[in-house]
């Protein structure tokens, strides 16, 4: 066990649709601890199990936290929470906190997908969340996952090996599987099919809004398909940054307004 | 745990006598319904109503009856069954849950007037496209099924700059629906008559115009929640005397406020305009939410789509004409931004929301690129909602939320 010898920690949770994240951040914004699990049907009771394995890992008691932040779909949920943020603000500060300056940002979450404009100072300048379907999210990719006999963590490898793309036309996740079908039963490589849906995940992000000339990619899409980061970045035309730890940016966003909260305090 | 704020709504004192003549214009038409005394006409909400009640109508408005049904979230359950009819879960969902709620024999006058039955039956059905061309198809629809007769105008649409040609198009189709209403009314038509109507018409709509002006005032006295509801009688009494005479109280009430600074939002801090549809079934949630965050949704097009400034009772049917031509709803997208941009110089505004209705385009005004170009003309900042005025299947509560939840953190970044 890490030896406790923080005074004072500041703690962000990132309750999302699909997995919970927390985030344990110094006084001098030092990300010292972090875990992620998922979500599961008790949102409180993950956040709590979330926040025992990331104190252990900074080293912190729950006594040394002064200020915890909640955001994401179960942000209201976090029984030690102070205070609650969106994830919209959140995803917006984590990401200036490691690329401080204007950018474009994309969340590709379990649930939702999210574009954050900010400027030069960090302030917002415009956001789009995506609309009711799930096109284009994780979730799109975890209902493709069984149709295809794949686990998730097998998808960016197989992506990645693919030398003839299939192309899904379809804007909607329930037509996509048919097509997915189709495309199996015209026998078409799996690896070909996979670079396909993550193809159909980036265009369902990109054509949500213009981006701006530095674009940041963040979330556990992100996180567990460094493929498909790759092919975001062909189809736009330029590099894109990413975070350390792209699935965290929530929760380091939520820990940094919990450190701006106190100063101000 | 961070606690959610408990929400304090204001409430009108003026809304005791509005429920008070809507429940009697209601059992009016109810009456008339059962006992044949008086003919009944359908019309839409921005049709010609000052001719029909000139001939002795009394006017029930079929999508004033669909608003009923989204308000009380009914309308949900009921627009299967006019899908399962052939009209499509993406057209007008005013006119499929009406439809629906007419074949499953379902209506809220039931629920809220003892002893009424269901909607009225008509005698005629009286149309203005000027809303959309789904009113037409809905009163089509009931033109058949009740063997009803159907008449309108076919407005125009597009319009910039309301001319002579357009207004004397409409006049004419407005004067020639006289001969035949004459003959189902069985009244002679009287210009001395709808002088008079359009007289109160106007009178209506000048108070109803200060009412909604009332909101320029900081803190505003009234939030858009509000004026979809009291903006009943605008809509289903204009005129009458009634509606005057309840405008000039209502009035009077937003004024006290004003003169007392009080507003209808506790501390409000963002004042935002809405572009769009009300979402019907989330009024009161969506009005609690906004409260909650000390942020007054002020101001709308939608309210404001029921002042007539033009009426004119001296030329009766051109400054009808006028009037039905300039709404916004008609109008082309370069009319429609110019207006919208002196409505949020003059609510003095923070903040615009724009609702994406599923089911209704023609009143979605976010669909060809409006609000990135109201945003440019006047850096203020605009967020997007999806959902849909009365089918509940459209829309994601949470994602609502957070959406509007990051937009006033947007707001409050601004500031600050």
């Amino acid at each position: 066990m890490a030896k406790m010898d923080m005074d004072s920690v500041f703690v962000g949770v990132d309750v999302g649709a699909s997995r919970t994240k927390v985030a344990v951040m110094t006084p001098e914004r030092r990300l010292v601890g972090h875990s992620v699990e998922k979500s599961g049907t008790d949102f409180t009771a993950t956040a709590d199990r979330c926040l025992d394995t990331a104190l252990r890992m900074a080293g912190a008691e729950a006594t040394a936290i002064t200020k915890a932040i909640s955001t994401g779909y179960g942000r209201k949920n976090v029984s030690y929470a102070n205070e609650t943020r969106t994830e919209i603000g959140c995803h917006g500060k984590g990401c200036y906190f490691y690329f401080p300056f204007s950018t474009t940002i994309i969340d590709i979450g379990g649930q939702d997908n999210k574009i954050i404009k900010l400027g030069d100072d960090g302030r917002r300048i415009s956001f789009k969340m995506n609309r009711k379907c799930a096109a284009g999210t994780g979730a799109f990719l975890e209902e493709m996952s069984p149709r295809l006999d794949i686990p998730l963590e097998e998808m960016d490898g197989l992506a990645s090996r693919s030398t003839d793309m299939v192309k899904l036309g379809s804007f909607c996740t329930v037509f996509s599987a048919t097509e997915v079908l189709e495309n199996i039963r015209r026998g078409r490589k799996v690896e070909d099919i996979i670079k396909g849906l993550f193809f159909s995940v980036i265009q369902r992000v990109v054509e949500m809004d213009a981006l701006s000339p530095k674009v940041v990619m963040t979330g556990g899409v992100v996180a567990h398909n460094p493929y498909l980061v790759k092919m975001a970045e062909e189809k736009i035309g330029r590099s894109i940054l990413v975070p350390e730890h792209p699935q965290l940016t929530g929760a380091v966003g939520a820990a940094l307004y919990g450190i701006g909260l106190a100063t101000i305090e | 745990m961070a606690k959610e704020k408990k929400v304090v709504r204001k409430k009108i004192k003026a809304t005791g006598e509005m429920n008070r003549i809507m429940a009697e214009y209601f059992y009016e038409l109810d009456n008339a319904s059962k006992t044949g005394e008086r003919k009944i006409a359908w019309c839409t909400s921005v049709g010609p109503a000052e001719i029909l009640r000139s001939l002795g109508f009394l006017v029930h408005f079929p999508e004033n009856h669909g608003a009923m049904l989204g308000a009380t979230r009914m309308a949900t359950d009921m627009i299967p069954e006019a899908n399962a009819l052939g009209y499509s879960p993406d057209i007008c969902s005013y006119l499929t849950a009406d439809v629906g709620a007419y074949v499953k024999g379902i209506s809220p006058l039931t629920r809220a007037y003892k002893g009424i039955d269901g909607v009225p039956k008509p005698d005629v059905l009286v149309y203005n496209t000027n809303q959309c061309r789904d009113v037409q198809d809905w009163f089509a629809w009931y033109a058949k099924e009740l063997n009803v007769p159907i008449m309108g105008v076919e407005t125009h649409r597009g319009v910039g700059d309301v001319t002579g040609a357009h207004v004397e198009s409409v006049a004419s189709q407005m004067e020639a629906l006289v001969p035949p209403l004459e003959e189902i009314s069985g009244n002679t038509f009287d210009l001395e008559e709808l002088k008079r109507v359009v007289a109160l018409s106007k009178q209506c709509s000048d108070l109803w115009k200060q009412v909604l002006d009332t909101a320029s005032n900081v803190p505003s006295p009234l939030t858009f929640y509000d004026g979809t509801i009291h903006m009943g009688p605008a809509v289903v009494l204009r005129g009458t005397q009634q509606a005057v005479d309840y405008y000039h109280l209502l009035l009077a009430e937003m004024n006290e406020r004003i003169a007392q600074g009080e507003g209808a939002v506790e501390d409000e801090s963002y004042r935002l305009y809405w572009e769009g549809m009300p979402i019907w079934g989330r009024l009161s949630a969506h009005s609690k939410l906004f409260s909650s965050l000390n942020t007054c949704v002020l101001a709308s097009t939608y309210c404001n789509s029921w002042i007539f400034s033009a009426f004119d009772p001296d030329d009766p049917f051109r400054s009808m004409a006028k009037a039905y031509t300039e709404l916004f709803i008609v109008r082309s997208d370069p009319a429609k931004e110019r207006y919208v941009k002196t409505m949020l110089d003059f609510f003095k505004v923070d903040g615009v929301i724009y609702h994406d209705a599923k089911t209704c385009p023609n009143n979605s005004n976010c669909r060809y690129g409006m609000p990135q170009r109201i945003e440019e003309m006047t850096t203020l900042p605009f967020l997007t909602i999806n959902g849909d005025l009365n089918d509940l299947r459209m829309i994601s509560d949470e994602q609502t939320k957070t959406n509007i939840e990051a937009f006033v953190e947007q707001l409050e970044e601004r500031k600050n």
